[in-house]
């Protein structure tokens, strides 16, 4: 946080291990996360959810706030994710662990399989396509009746206990953790993923797609690894949301989740991994205590608040934040 | 000496302990018998299905109007929240939030099936009766002992319209359903119904559940020349366009039946199809123009409290008749909500409904309705689904 104040830095190796330093601000927000689980026991059904979002958000991070690849269908790897873990629930193996593993991978596979077209475009040509694309698994879905149970959802998923001992219980204790330790650990990957080399070389290619490849960046290849990394991800957050509400709908794929997720990730601030679930926390909370109070009309707070953010914190909430601070430094340096 | 005045003494606390024991155990009975009957009704109040919540909503609130806010001195408590649509993940974390931070005595409402479904295994967990007013697949019901449905199902309502199109001269069949659940619920059992009473089925599509654009699929009705096609469209918005198709198309012109469910001409969006909709045959366990005292002051009731507001259709119905059920079964306990003697007594359920006569089967917690086969008519500029022929005590044949 001080790094200005410190001597210029001088290799690019050097600076990357600054960026990468563990801040004091991180240690409080994941032991603040943890505090909830006394604070506010009512509310761990919402928690986990925002966990869960905050994931699929951070997902879309990678790729839209640090690759600068826009995706107005990623709920396709969110759905996929779901379906393929509530299906292996479905005929018998409920075990929660593996199976989010198997639906990641599942995921990410379907992301490696799409990502040479994603490589090819830009632009507006790429919101159509990555669009099309969770489109088209929707109405697969909708299709498959006899696998995926179509329009009525699928039934019967049976999450056994987590290592045989947590049950996923009604005040829902085991599904926040579950989903917050999962959240940490991919938290955890993407930001190890952000501050390496590769993550730097990501940036150049959002930034400035002509030089990037001038200075000798392959960015198929880039484009090709992050795409899947983030179709991974997003598919662990979707089989954490069919394992914790134990049933699958087809609104999992609906394009409402995809410009949602967007929504969500713009509304936090993107490329700075935490706004993804600052996002999720106060669209979240936000919808749910509108909803409560308003049940008919709050949308209308909500797109307030959205106009809000938008018009009067660039960058998001955590953009926002940040020119707060720097505000007060330059007060707090101005009256010395 | 000493020991009376200890005796005394100990007399004295016992006397102003007791006094303060009765008088708590007084405020606490006092407080057991003001405490609200809290009802958990989750409709989707916001978003692209929100007329439905206007509508059950509606025949919630008629319904506490006619019959009062209290029940054995308690108070009627609705907690509303919104589903937004069909939103399982939403809709089953609204009811655990609605069991365990709240902690209703009992769960209602809910229009999609999905929805339903996630919240069932809830309720056989927290044992919370779960009072469903519309969500009309017939699997609903199954998945928990503590459902119980006051709506309807889509295969009790085209299963009697099949027979009855058979018998009345109908030969030839073209079906167009929307491609979902309750689309292929409705032309399975449409089929079935009317190939055993010796009907022909000569084509059958299904259309895409989202904007589909009609011309094309009338215009192969239209071709196939049959007698008459059988449609089920989601009530909305929908209907109005398939309307505007078989006008284009000039379907009835080539003297083409209409035969649907209910949806089709629903009630609260019928006069925006207009006169084109004259002749369409449906089969329904509702309708507005329904001639009964009970439907009369259900319909004057709900139009006094919207005065601007849409006519009341089976959605309304469905909550209203809802209500009825919660009522009499904390009626029954005099005012004790036990969760399994709610299900117990709404089970065995029979009322005179603003629908016609309804009750509930006690082996599968579902409806049986009176099915009635109506056909669409002006009576004083207003178009009506007007009943003509019923079919009494129909169970769901889905099951």
């Amino acid at each position: 946080m001080f790094a200005f104040a410190k001597p210029a830095l001088a290799t690019p190796a050097d600076r990357l291990i600054a960026a990468a330093r563990w801040r004091w601000y991180e240690t409080a927000f994941w032991l603040g996360t943890l505090l909830v689980l006394f604070a506010f026991p009512g509310y761990l059904q919402l928690a986990s959810q925002i966990a869960i979002v905050g994931l699929f958000a951070l997902s879309l991070d990678l790729l839209m706030g640090y690759a600068g690849i826009i995706s107005l269908g990623h709920a396709a790897f969110f759905g996929f994710g779901a379906y393929v873990a509530g299906i292996i629930a479905k005929y018998g193996w409920g075990e929660p662990l593996s199976g989010m593993v198997i639906a990641g991978l599942s995921a990410g596979l379907l992301g490696l399989i799409v990502s040479p077209i994603i490589t090819r475009l830009h632009g507006i040509a790429l919101l159509m396509v990555t669009m099309g694309l969770c489109v088209l698994l929707f109405e697969a879905a909708n299709r498959a009746v006899w696998l995926t149970g179509g329009d009525d959802g699928l039934q019967g998923v049976e999450i056994w206990p987590i290592f045989g001992t947590f049950t996923f219980d009604l005040l829902g204790r085991t599904a926040y953790l579950y989903a917050l330790i999962v959240l940490f650990l991919m938290f955890l990957v993407a930001r190890r993923i952000v501050h390496s080399p590769f993550g730097l070389s990501l940036q150049a290619m959002r930034d400035n797609p002509r030089r990037a490849p001038a200075i000798g960046t392959d960015m198929g290849e880039r484009v090709r690894i992050v795409y899947t990394i983030s179709a991974a991800m997003a598919g662990v957050a979707g089989a954490l949301i069919a394992q914790t509400t134990q049933f699958v709908a087809l609104e999992v794929l609906s394009f409402q989740r995809s410009a949602e997720i967007m929504i969500i990730l713009i509304l936090g601030g993107t490329g700075r991994l935490f706004g993804g679930l600052i996002g999720a926390a106060v669209f979240m909370i936000a919808r749910d205590q509108l909803a409560t109070s308003y049940p008919q009309y709050w949308y209308l707070g909500i797109g307030a608040l959205l106009v809000a953010v938008v018009m009067f914190a660039r960058g998001g909430v955590m953009g926002g934040f940040d020119r707060l601070v720097r505000w007060w430094r330059a007060r707090a340096g101005a009256g010395r | 000496m000493r020991v009376t005045m200890l005796s005394n003494r100990l007399k004295r606390w016992t006397l102003r302990f007791g006094a303060a024991a009765v008088a708590l155990a007084g405020t606490a009975g006092l407080a057991m018998a003001q405490e609200p009957i809290k009802i958990g009704l989750l409709l989707p109040y916001s978003g692209p299905f929100a007329d439905l919540a206007v509508q059950m909503d509606g025949g919630v609130q008629v319904y506490m109007k006619q019959f009062g806010d209290t029940i054995g001195g308690r108070k009627v408590e609705i907690l509303k929240r919104d589903t937004t649509g069909i939103a399982p993940d939403t809709a089953k974390r609204l009811a655990q939030e609605l069991i365990v931070r709240d902690k209703v005595d009992l769960l209602a409402g809910v229009v999609f099936t999905p929805n339903a479904l996630a919240i069932a295994p809830l309720t056989v967990e927290a044992k919370k009766p779960f009072v469903i007013m519309n969500a009309a697949t017939s699997i609903v019901t199954t998945k928990s002992p503590y459902i119980v449905r006051v709506s309807f199902t889509l295969p009790q309502v085209v299963s009697p319209l099949g027979t009855w199109a058979a018998k009345n001269g109908f030969k030839k069949v073209y079906s167009l359903v929307s491609d979902y659940g309750p689309g292929h619920d409705s032309e399975i059992f449409f089929k079935k119904s009317f190939t055993a009473a010796g009907g022909e089925i000569v084509g059958e599509v299904r259309v895409p559940p989202k904007n589909p654009e009609f011309t094309p699929y009338i215009q192969r009705i239209k071709d196939a020349k049959p007698d008459a096609v059988f449609v089920f469209l989601p009530a909305g918005e929908q209907t109005v366009s398939f309307y505007k198709g078989v006008t284009e198309r000039g379907l009835v012109k080539d003297g083409i039946k209409i035969l649907a469910s209910g949806d089709l001409t629903e009630d609260g969006q019928i006069e925006a199809t207009g006169d084109i909709a004259l002749g369409t045959i449906t089969s329904g366990h509702y309708s507005y123009a329904h001639k009964s005292p009970e439907n009369e002051a259900f319909v004057k009731a709900f139009e006094a409290a919207f005065p601007k507001g849409p006519r009341p259709n089976f959605f309304a119905v469905g909550a209203y008749d809802g209500m009825g059920a919660i009522y009499g079964a904390i009626k029954a306990q005099n005012g004790q909500t036990d969760p399994d003697k709610m299900v117990e007594f709404m089970k065995n359920y029979k009322v005179m409904s603003p629908r016609g006569p309804l009750e509930i089967d006690p082996e599968t917690r579902d409806a049986v309705n009176t099915i009635y086969i109506r056909k669409v008519e002006k009576h004083g500029g207003k178009l009506l689904n007007i009943e003509f022929d019923s079919v009494a005590k129909v169970k769901d044949p889905g099951k």
